[in-house]
């Protein structure tokens, strides 16, 4: 099959976030949402959207250098811009963190409600470590302290089920906010200073040129999301996920194929807490700040509204969500005082109209 | 430790223990009667004593001015307004979701809680800002020794436990109790008995809502003042102590309710005196880990669900 439908797709998405980053006043904003909101389901009828999806399926090399050649032009075009750079390199980071929790709750079926709190660790640890040790060893680190503290929830997650799982990362999440405000040797209330990323010597916070230093950033967020990427979607096509998939579909039956199930459990919740935790120390390094308040409760709510939103379970559909669900509210000022209401109903009506979510996760083909 | 400041963290932890519970058996009769979490519940909550102190500034407008009157009309249009909406919430988003997987109810009701919590903080007036709640009831306060026992206090605290024991004889004694029971126990069976489910369902809902609405005032006229958010820490105390209590058991989410104030309690009072220099601002902190530890040890609750009796 041929590659032109996959190319117009994708010129076209990149076109559209072209628009949408350069969108000044707010009525350009609401138009293009309005044009997303009417000419998606329209291009789905005519069966075009599914045509350019197979098209790039069949195509897989071909489609990775489009995507790529895509993603250079629109971070080329915006280089000197500090705000959208901002808010694309803050896509990228939650990108990371949520193909960590699709991996819980999406292939295993883990359920983790304090994403922000893994997060969190991260984040704190870039305080910590960021002054001392090379920068890509306090990633790693603080993607294995996230491991490392999330591994004591793995007993009580391990013995309960449903609702009563729920809770402990529910708790967990509270837990890990109160104990920061409250802690003074990690900043309180007031949060810590963060040193900026830099990368084999490459000091990230200082621009190249007329470039906005966000773009750094950017360039460093899509290595690391496409790593992430990378490892999620071999992950998902490998023996592994497809223990995963049936531990999450029915542990009764797994555990009678002679499948361990605490063993899968156990590797896709620190798997995907390692991927939180890199991101977190990623994105604290990015903002500059760590505080108790950017770790809550509504922050964890937000991720997981991201990959229920994307299809649980889909890569792709995480991308696409992150960018939604970030973007959007940034770019309507005027909704700005109404975010949360805003995702909260999004949210809600997706739920109700398309539980599945936007792309939903396709079933294996293994013949094909 | 002096006996008179021990009896006062007592007495505070017996009221927020009443609180909690009251919030925990709203949980355990929606688990009930639906096997669903309705995270939305604390900021039902929140719902209700914002209704609570509108009505008493609507009161105060049109010159009613005995304070046993007030709190009597503020209480009864909280509960019931609060009643019709934990209705409707579950008419129009829990009902038509029931098929759904388990985690998107749960998604659904904990984004239904946001969108309640910011439209308070929105669209009451500067509802962003904590807002004074009136005192009501008597201040009068009665000395033994070193320890003051606050009338008000005893009232709220029996109020809320007579709350309680009222919804524990509506389940127990009447016919929509029963009918509760039998859609808890079995809901297919209960329909070709005759039972209407759906009316069932959405009373529970009301039931449990308005006494959500009554711990929201209680918790107003205890503290003296209400902001947006304080339904988001009582819903998830309430639910903790629902499972911690066991789901589905009015007494287990009693126990439970009580259970979490006093581990609060000794996270304040305790701890500090055997670590010194621990601040008692990790009472929450040594709440929460207790209850982690807790479920690791019994993975369902004291009270352990069975599907032959709940509720």
């Amino acid at each position: 099959m041929n590659l032109i439908p996959g190319l117009i797709g994708i010129a076209a998405i990149a076109a559209y976030s072209y628009l949408f980053l350069h969108a000044e006043s707010q009525g350009a904003v609401l138009g293009l949402v309005a044009l997303a909101a009417v000419g998606v389901p329209i291009l789905g009828r005519f069966g075009w959207i599914g045509q350019a999806s197979r098209s790039l399926e069949n195509n897989q090399a071909a489609g990775r250098v489009v995507i790529a050649v895509a993603l250079a032009a629109l971070v080329w075009l915006f280089r000197e811009e500090n705000f959208a750079m901002l808010m694309v390199a803050s896509v990228l980071f939650y990108t990371v963190a949520c193909l960590g929790l699709t991996v819980q709750f999406g292939y295993a079926g883990v359920v983790n409600f304090a994403g922000a709190a893994f997060l969190g660790v991260g984040g704190y640890t870039s305080a910590m470590l960021a002054p001392h040790l090379p920068h890509v060893l306090v990633l790693a680190i603080g993607g294995l302290l996230a491991a490392l503290v999330g591994s004591i929830l793995i007993l009580p997650i391990l013995r309960t089920r449903g609702h009563y799982a729920a809770l402990i990362t529910v708790a967990f999440g509270i837990l890990f906010r109160q104990f920061v405000e409250v802690n003074d040797a990690l900043g309180g209330p007031q949060g810590l200073q963060v040193k900026g990323m830099s990368l084999f010597g490459w000091d990230l916070n200082s621009p190249i040129g007329e470039f906005s230093f966000y773009t750094n950033y950017v360039v460093a967020g899509l290595a690391l999301t496409a790593l992430a990427f990378i490892l999620v979607r071999r992950l998902e096509r490998s023996w592994v996920g497809l223990n995963l998939d049936a531990v999450r579909l029915d542990e009764t039956a797994c555990a009678v194929f002679g499948i361990d199930v605490a063993r899968w459990k156990i590797l896709a919740f620190t798997f995907g807490n390692f991927f939180a935790g890199v991101a977190g120390a990623a994105y604290a390094m990015m903002t500059g700040f760590v505080a108790p308040n950017s770790f809550t409760f509504a922050d964890s709510l937000i991720m997981v509204s991201i990959i229920l939103l994307g299809g649980l379970g889909n890569a792709w559909g995480v991308a696409l969500a992150a960018a939604i669900m970030l973007v959007l509210p940034e770019k309507l000022q005027a909704l700005q005082e109404y975010r949360f209401l805003l995702y909260a109903v999004l949210v809600i009506v997706i739920l109700m109209a398309r539980p599945q979510g936007l792309i939903p996760r396709r079933s294996r083909e293994y013949f094909s | 430790m002096d006996v008179g400041l021990l009896g006062q963290y007592v007495a505070n932890g017996l009221m927020l223990g009443v609180i909690y519970a009251m919030v925990a058996v709203g949980f355990t009769l929606f688990f009930g009667v639906l096997d669903i979490i309705k995270f939305s519940h604390g900021d039902v909550l929140t719902v209700g004593a914002f209704t609570g102190l509108a009505t008493f500034i609507g009161l105060q407008m049109i010159g009613v001015a005995s304070p046993w009157f007030q709190v009597f009309i503020i209480i009864i249009v909280a509960v019931a307004a609060t009643g019709f909406l934990g209705a409707l919430i579950a008419k129009y988003l829990v009902l038509p979701l029931r098929s759904a997987p388990p985690l998107n109810i749960l998604l659904l009701t904990l984004m239904l809680g946001a969108a309640l919590r910011e439209c308070v903080r929105l669209f009451y007036p500067q509802g962003a800002n904590p807002k004074p709640f009136p005192r009501l009831l008597p201040q009068d306060s009665l000395a033994l020794g070193s320890f003051t026992l606050r009338l008000d206090n005893v009232i709220l605290l029996g109020a809320g436990i007579g709350a309680i024991a009222a919804v524990h004889l509506v389940i127990t004694r009447t016919r929509l109790g029963l009918a509760i029971r039998a859609v808890a126990q079995d809901a297919e069976t209960a329909r070709i008995m005759g039972i209407h489910f759906d009316r069932v369902v959405l009373l529970t809902f009301a039931l449990g809502s308005g006494l959500a609405a009554l711990a929201g005032v209680m918790n107003g006229l205890y503290y003296n003042e209400i902001n947006f958010s304080i339904g988001l820490l009582l819903g998830v105390i309430g639910f903790s102590a629902a499972v911690v209590g066991g789901l589905g058991n009015i007494y287990g989410a009693i126990l439970g309710g009580f259970l979490f104030a006093a581990l609060q309690t000794i996270g304040a009072v305790l701890l500090p005196a055997i670590f010194p220099g621990l601040p008692s601002a990790y009472k929450d902190v040594f709440a929460f880990a207790v209850v982690i530890g807790f479920m690791a040890w019994r993975p369902t609750g004291l009270i352990a669900e069975r599907t032959a009796e709940r509720v």
